[in-house]
């Protein structure tokens, strides 16, 4: 095995032309529990945490660029603001240790369909950037995922950041486990509410071989929001809207029986999830209190 | 190949390391440092707990040749050669140790916890050593050490009480973007 720690993302995606089969790493979250039990023995492995570039993040054109190397920690601390229902599915992952190491670009990379950062991704429409050495493409979070761990990402590639909207409105995220923390989701659900553009956002987690939106949810919703005036008026939602958003939430889904829970079990806990996160959500909205 | 690095202040390096080899291997059979305890190998348990560049991890997750250069603490580096850091007579004093298995992991995630707030409350307690398993059940008595060290008031801004200084969380590459890009307070739910 090769060890290789470019300094630089060029150095990185002149590595990744050459080398197309070396496994990235960065937080080791994944990748080392894979080496540690001989599950993979890749010919070159390609160290990103010398890389400066994917460290950092900033703001421009309205939205936040998130570098792949980003921990959940630092999102934790530093986009709680910017970009909440990101931060508050950060909060979730693992423990202190995984939070430090792990990275939002290594959750991208692994594309678990329990990956805790999709659905926030996906409710606010996400773009990831991603590169080789021939230059740089931006691919839309809903072509991202492709497959069970499988991405719309090239062998050369390397994912460089992901580009997301600063939130506008309220933002939520839950999962199920068991327990609250080092859990991997057995289903979960990321919310956005959009007040200034009348838009409402989803992501489905753990229930599917993607993580998925839930468009006749998002359809739905907005179509009350608009027709009742809501928006606007902060009124309380019924409880019948919220119930049907339920519905149209579980009936996205796409689960499967395995080993952390039942296909039924899942989609009537995603039901409870998207109702209760809404409620969360409208209350904020109402109040303005987060 | 070579890993270099220094490990409780100490320059110290490994010859033969195999490239796909975790710190935590390096630790324990290559560099006679087995305070850092091996057992799930995929951050679970929490027993290798060290720091790296100051920030706490699982030894375990981290590829060896990643720490290349870093500065490493283990639960080696906080006692004082005899003198047991006030986070280590805590757990003594709380018969926070059964089997002990568990125990170099809590004590340095017990130390990173009161280093970032000296006077943690019950839940901040829980979810700072969730990463942290017992099997030995003695999470309460864990708790009673933890509750013991904080109240003795030792811990201050500046961090640990033994005087003696961890290295600054400086490990993270690149900066932080943004021209109002420092730490916000609201938290981000539960």
């Amino acid at each position: 095995m090769e060890f290789l720690q470019p300094r630089s993302l060029p150095d990185a995606l002149a590595i990744m032309a050459e080398r197309p089969d070396a496994v990235p790493i960065a937080g080791g979250t994944d990748v080392m529990v894979e080496l540690n039990f001989d599950r993979r023995r890749p010919e070159a492995i390609l160290d990103l945490t010398r890389v400066p570039e994917l460290g950092a993040w900033d703001r421009s054109d309205g939205g936040v660029r998130v570098g792949a190397g980003v921990t959940y920690t630092r999102a934790i601390a530093e986009l709680a603001g910017d970009l909440p229902g990101l931060a508050i599915a950060a909060r979730t992952v693992g423990s202190p240790q995984i939070r430090n190491r792990g990275t939002i670009g290594g959750n991208l990379g692994s594309a678990s369909p329990a990956g805790d950062c999709h659905p926030p991704l996906l409710a606010v429409g996400a773009e990831v950037e991603v590169a080789s050495a021939g230059g740089a493409r931006r691919v839309p979070i809903d072509e991202f995922f492709t497959g069970p761990k499988q991405s719309a990402l090239e062998p050369d590639e390397l994912i460089c950041a992901v580009h997301l909207p600063a939130a506008t409105g309220p933002q939520q995220f839950a999962k199920i486990g068991t327990r609250n923390a080092m859990v991997i989701a057995v289903c979960s659900f990321g919310l956005a509410l959009d007040p200034a553009g009348g838009r409402v956002g989803t992501g489905i987690g753990s229930a599917g071989p993607t993580p998925l939106r839930a468009g006749e949810a998002e359809e739905f919703l907005e179509g009350v929001l608009s027709s009742e005036d809501l928006w606007s008026s902060r009124a309380p939602l019924g409880e019948a809207a919220v119930a049907r958003f339920g519905e149209l939430v579980a009936a996205a889904a796409r689960p499967i029986d395995d080993v952390r829970g039942t296909a039924a079990y899942r989609s009537h806990a995603l039901g409870v999830l998207a109702r209760r996160t809404l409620g969360w959500a409208w209350d904020e909205h109402r109040t303005g209190r987060s | 190949m070579r890993v270099s690095c220094t490990i409780n202040g100490e320059p110290r390096h490994a010859d033969d390391v195999w490239e796909g080899e975790s710190l935590l291997y390096v630790l324990r059979e290559r560099l006679g440092l087995p305070g850092s305890k091996n057992a799930c190998e995929q951050g679970e348990c929490g027993s290798c707990s060290v720091y790296l560049d100051g920030v706490l991890v699982c030894a375990c997750l981290v590829l060896a040749g990643q720490a290349e250069g870093s500065e490493v603490v283990t639960v080696e580096g906080l006692a004082a050669g005899d003198d047991l850091h006030p986070v280590q007579e805590a757990f003594v004093e709380a018969g926070a140790v059964q089997c002990g298995f568990c125990t170099p992991g809590l004590i340095v995630a017990t130390h990173d916890l009161l280093a970032r707030n000296p006077s943690p409350t019950d839940p901040e307690i829980r979810e700072a050593l969730a990463g942290n398993l017992c099997r030995c059940t003695g999470y309460e008595k864990v708790l009673d050490a933890v509750r013991l060290a904080a109240g003795r008031g030792l811990w201050t801004a500046t961090g640990d009480p033994s005087g003696r200084g961890l290295p600054s969380r400086s490990g993270a590459p690149g900066t932080r973007g943004g021209d109002d890009a420092g730490p916000r307070a609201g938290e981000a739910g539960t």
